[in-house]
């Protein structure tokens, strides 16, 4: 799960992380107000989106006054900000950041994730802040330091002294960068991030560390013991079918193609889309039902891939394990009978109570190509859809 | 011979007295294996269709003599069972369990160093021997014994992968579902030692997707030290990037974790990649004849 900027700046500053002061405004009066309210002269008015890439999008902005605020915020409020990651249909923004601008010597980057290969928190610095990460790993991987977290004993002082020195900070930045990186550390370790970014970190003329910009994004395994954050959830960021999805333990994501596609287990269900592909066709959807489905959320499923107005063809496979056949074949028929099914419907049963399974679907009524196996499925699939 | 399990291991179930535990640990049964009880807090003493359950791992596995426990318990408690059963001595561990979150798995990954102890999964079917034992949820009947082995992050796809196989006669010595998460007990690698090892298993096929780097480290193995003929199947080379395609782990995040680079790094590495997931059987028909 992600949460905007202005929510990750107001969890980090109870961890002790410093941010520049500011609050987040749905309206230009309440913007212009935040701003009087700051002892500032100059100010920044910041979309409030999940994207990156707001600024060249032209969704962030200095005001040089107090008097550009308002009309700042009225520009940005409301508008569809298109970056490299809304997509070319962009987003609506409804909320923007009123901060203190700050005075920048220098821009750094600091970044936290959980490292597949090594089993643990990493954490990287760089002294090319504002860049991407990425970016810098492929071009001069040199310029990134990278320190390893043993869970025993957690991220040591002398770790992000390391990484303050190789920032190139100095005195007693050193000893608010140790506090920071503490800070962000543990703000990921209790809330059970994902990721936690800082780009840009920058340092002022005055010698301090701020965090310029905020990402966090959580394990969405780990959110029920952190009701708190998942309150942050901001459902517009969302296709709402995938939403939908979410409430009935089903995994959807919505793609471009025309067969509608209902599995169980997520490598069954991408292996369904590379299949459909394969045979010459493009998946409308990833669907994975889950290991253990019930029959109401076999209909949940159908009913979603009903709602894309672009299926002209649904395949289902299932390889039973956890899941039942006869579950599945009770769910196709409840659809059927609650929504109607009009495009084609090709299925593809095996595993456990397969036999009870397939029965069930013949005896229905329903008109059901059946495949034989997952490419006689496939082909058949691709054919009914054209 | 196989690997990780076989007719001797005496298995128990900690969570068998919830609905999914106790299904499976029958069905487990039915098949053949040794699952010799359950661990229940606050029920030990009691009985379920014939299971004696037990309180604590260290009882079930001092009474019963049992090496391996296969875990159903729900996500928030899967770190403390999986831990409570490698310090009671259990051999092997299985945490079928789904939704662990990942700074647990750090946790557990870290506890498990230097500890003589196998982990497989969170969030895997688990391990299966043809005629020998099942220990997870994959459906039985569709195994056959034989001398493939096979090594996968998803379960459906190895039952995929099995049924194929199957179908066209070959059998398999052991099929280990490691599980869809980014940290996991075994990787693709620590399955590979063992069946490059094992006398009787004589190819591999390994399923990865998209997500991560496990398949690139498995081919650079492979390439150094394995001589067995391996296939291989990557899910989700139709996945879009940045999104999570159901497991945890199976995510292309920015330019890494890609189907791609996955299939071009094991193609290196002398491996047979199917371009369809419906020919994985095939392939590995050609590959050993």
């Amino acid at each position: 799960m992600n949460i905007h900027e202005y929510q990750a700046k107001e969890l980090l500053s109870k961890y002790g992380v410093a941010t520049p002061m500011g609050k987040v405004a749905s309206h230009e009066d309440e913007a212009e107000q935040i701003a009087k309210d700051l002892d500032s002269e100059k100010f920044v008015v910041k979309a409030q989106i999940h994207a990156g890439g707001r600024g060249k999008g032209g969704g962030v902005k200095l005001a040089n006054m107090l008097d550009e605020v308002k009309r700042l915020a009225s520009e940005i409020l409301g508008m569809n900000l298109v970056t490299h990651q809304t997509g070319p249909e962009g987003k609506l923004v409804s909320k923007v950041l009123v901060e203190e601008a700050s005075n920048i010597a220098t821009e750094l980057y600091l970044g936290m994730v959980i490292d597949r290969a090594t089993e643990k928190i990493v954490i990287m610095a760089s002294q090319e802040g504002g860049m991407e990460i990425e970016e810098v790993a492929r071009t001069n991987p040199e310029k990134i330091l990278k320190e390893y977290v043993d869970p025993t004993v957690g991220l040591l002082p002398y770790q992000c002294r390391r990484i303050a020195y190789f920032l190139g900070l100095k005195g007693k930045t050193v000893n608010k960068a140790v506090k920071f990186i503490i800070g962000l550390y543990t703000a990921f370790t209790e809330n059970d991030c994902s990721l936690a970014e800082i780009n840009p970190l920058i340092l002022t003329n005055d010698g301090d560390v701020y965090a310029l910009d905020a990402k966090m994004n959580f394990d969405d395994n780990a959110l029920f013991r952190h009701p708190d954050i998942e309150k942050m959830h901001d459902p517009a960021e969302e296709d709402p079918t995938e939403l939908e999805a979410k409430k009935w333990g089903i995994s959807y994501v919505k793609l471009d193609g025309n067969i509608g596609c209902l599995v169980n287990g997520a490598g069954l269900a991408m292996s369904t889309m590379d299949i459909i592909k394969h045979h010459g066709a493009e998946p409308a959807n990833f669907l994975d039902v889950g290991g253990g489905a019930t029959a109401d959320q076999v209909l949940q499923a159908l009913k979603m891939i009903l709602s894309d107005p672009n299926v002209k063809a649904i395949f289902i496979n299932i390889f039973g394990g956890i899941m039942k056949c006869d579950t599945i074949a009770e769910g196709v028929i409840s659809a059927a009978k609650e929504v109607g099914i009009e495009v084609p419907l090709i299925v593809r049963l095996e595993g456990t109570n397969v036999e009870l399974g397939r029965k069930l679907l013949s005896e229905s009524g329903l008109n059901i190509i059946t495949g034989s196996d997952m490419r006689d499925a496939a082909a058949k699939a691709v054919e009914a859809a054209k | 011979m196989s690997i990780l399990v076989n007719k001797d291991s005496k298995v128990i179930v900690q969570g068998i007295t919830g609905s999914a535990g106790l299904f499976h640990a029958t069905q487990c049964r039915e098949y053949g294996t040794q699952v010799v009880g359950g661990v229940t807090p606050g029920k030990g003493g009691t009985d379920v269709d014939g299971f004696p359950v037990f309180d604590t791992v260290e009882d079930a596995r001092r009474i019963t003599g049992a090496n391996t426990s296969l875990i159903f318990v729900p996500a928030a408690f899967a770190m403390d069972s999986m831990i409570e059963a490698i310090d009671a001595g259990v051999e092997l561990v299985i945490c079928i369990t789904e939704g662990v979150p990942t700074l647990d798995m750090v946790k557990v990954k870290k506890y498990m160093e230097g500890k003589d102890v196998t982990l497989i999964g969170p969030n895997c079917p688990g391990v299966m021997t043809p005629g020998e034992a099942k220990v997870g949820i994959m459906p039985g009947y569709i195994h056959t014994p034989g001398n493939v082995g096979i090594i996968s992050r998803s379960g459906t796809l190895t039952y995929e992968a099995v049924w194929q196989l199957s179908e066209l006669g070959i059998g398999q010595s052991t099929s280990v579902g490691i599980g869809g998460d980014p940290i996991i007990g075994s990787t693709f690698i620590d399955v590979l030692k063992l069946f490059n090892k094992d006398k009787d298993t004589e190819a591999v096929i390994l399923i990865g997707e998209i997500g991560g780097s496990a398949e690139e480290e498995a081919a650079a193995y492979i390439k150094e030290n394995v001589d067995k003929p391996v296939v291989a199947f990557i899910a989700g080379s139709t996945a879009p990037k940045g999104k999570r395609m159901g497991h945890a782990g199976a995510i292309i995040s920015g330019s890494s974790g890609s189907a791609a680079d996955k299939v071009a790094a094991l193609e290196d590495a002398g491996v047979r990649v199917c371009p369809s997931p419906a020919e994985m059987g095939e392939t590995l028909k050609e590959a050993i004849s």
